[in-house]
């Protein structure tokens, strides 16, 4: 079956098996969306290996278990088996990482007409980011 | 420049917009992720960023407007000076170890109740309802004093933001921003 895996702004699907709740999906889906692959020395992505102490829990019919790929990654993932999707977001030590760099996310998005607008096109001038809501 | 990044839905927030005719870019954040990426936990947040792009005054719940004093015990014309100092001279801008010290920190809770925002959000946009507030409940419980969270999700939820649920989350408490303490003392000592 088809399964989605929600990864920032991007949307990745995937071949996968549900069986006693647990989600194995296709490997060559996983590299081809998020770049990890499953070597011998370990999941490594580029130069980046990580150790992998626990290969049965990892790998199994063919798949790999997201929940256990997720905490690898050190990614937290909200999961929903029933609907087939799931959703990987950043853990905690990458986003303080990102945010001790005091360096601006830049992020791209639109106005009420659709235009899309980025932080770095103002790059040059002080900005003053302004977060709110009807709520 | 002001860029102002509402965290709702376009039909929610169009109203406000339309009213205002901002002439900066006024943008539309339905999924959070200017939350996310900056660690935002309620509105409205103040980020201060200067010409190459860094973050020199964090984030910080000050008010354009009094309209919301009796309320917040905030007042608009202290904050609103700060700015204005900012503009002209570049002062109010705290040196970098200040602002590390003074930003809110991720935490694996935090993180998870985002992932599972996320996935709400998703189900909610899919048409699937029931599951998506499955998902949205259960990441109020994991970052309880999140507001772009539990009250963010109310409309989504069919619950009404200013209504009795949010008096319940009101009671409950929500997280202060370090800098909410510093600009308080500093515009105190301005007066």
């Amino acid at each position: 079956m088809t399964f989605a895996l929600l990864d920032g702004d991007r949307q990745h699907s995937f071949e996968a098996n549900v069986a006693a709740g647990r989600v194995r999906v296709d490997p060559a889906g996983v590299e081809a969306a998020i770049g990890w692959k499953l070597q011998p020395q370990g999941l490594c992505r580029g130069p980046v290996c990580i150790p992998v102490r626990d290969r049965a829990a990892l790998v199994g019919d063919g798949g790999l278990d997201l929940e256990a790929l997720a905490v690898l990654l050190d990614r937290p993932l909200a999961l929903d088996v029933e609907e087939r999707v799931a959703a990987l977001g950043e853990s905690a030590n990458e986003r303080a990482a990102a945010l001790a760099t005091l360096e601006a996310p830049d992020f791209t998005l639109p106005d009420l007409t659709g235009r899309l607008h980025s932080l770095s096109e103002h790059r040059g001038k002080k900005v003053l980011l302004i977060a709110y809501a009807s709520w | 420049m002001p860029i102002t990044v509402a965290l709702d839905r376009a039909e929610d927030v169009r109203p406000f917009i339309e009213r205002a005719a901002p002439t900066h870019p006024s943008l539309i954040d339905s999924e959070h992720r200017v939350a996310e990426l900056y660690h935002i936990s309620n509105v409205p947040t103040l980020i201060w960023i200067d010409e190459q792009g860094r973050v020199c005054r964090p984030h910080d719940a000050q008010f354009g407007t009094d309209t919301f004093t009796a309320y917040t015990g905030k007042q608009s014309g202290p904050y609103l000076d700060l700015l204005r100092a900012w503009v002209s001279d570049g002062s109010g801008a705290l040196p970098a170890d200040q602002v590390r010290r003074h930003q809110p920190a991720p935490s694996r809770a935090t993180q998870l109740a985002r992932a599972e925002r996320a996935l709400a959000w998703h189900l909610h946009q899919a048409g699937r309802g029931e599951a998506a507030a499955r998902h949205f409940r259960r990441a109020g419980e994991l970052a309880p004093l999140d507001w772009t969270i539990r009250r963010g999700s109310m409309p989504l939820l069919g619950e009404n933001p200013f209504g009795p649920a949010f008096f319940e989350l009101a009671k409950q408490g929500r997280t202060e921003y370090a800098m909410e303490a510093v600009t308080k003392t500093r515009t105190a000592a301005r007066d």
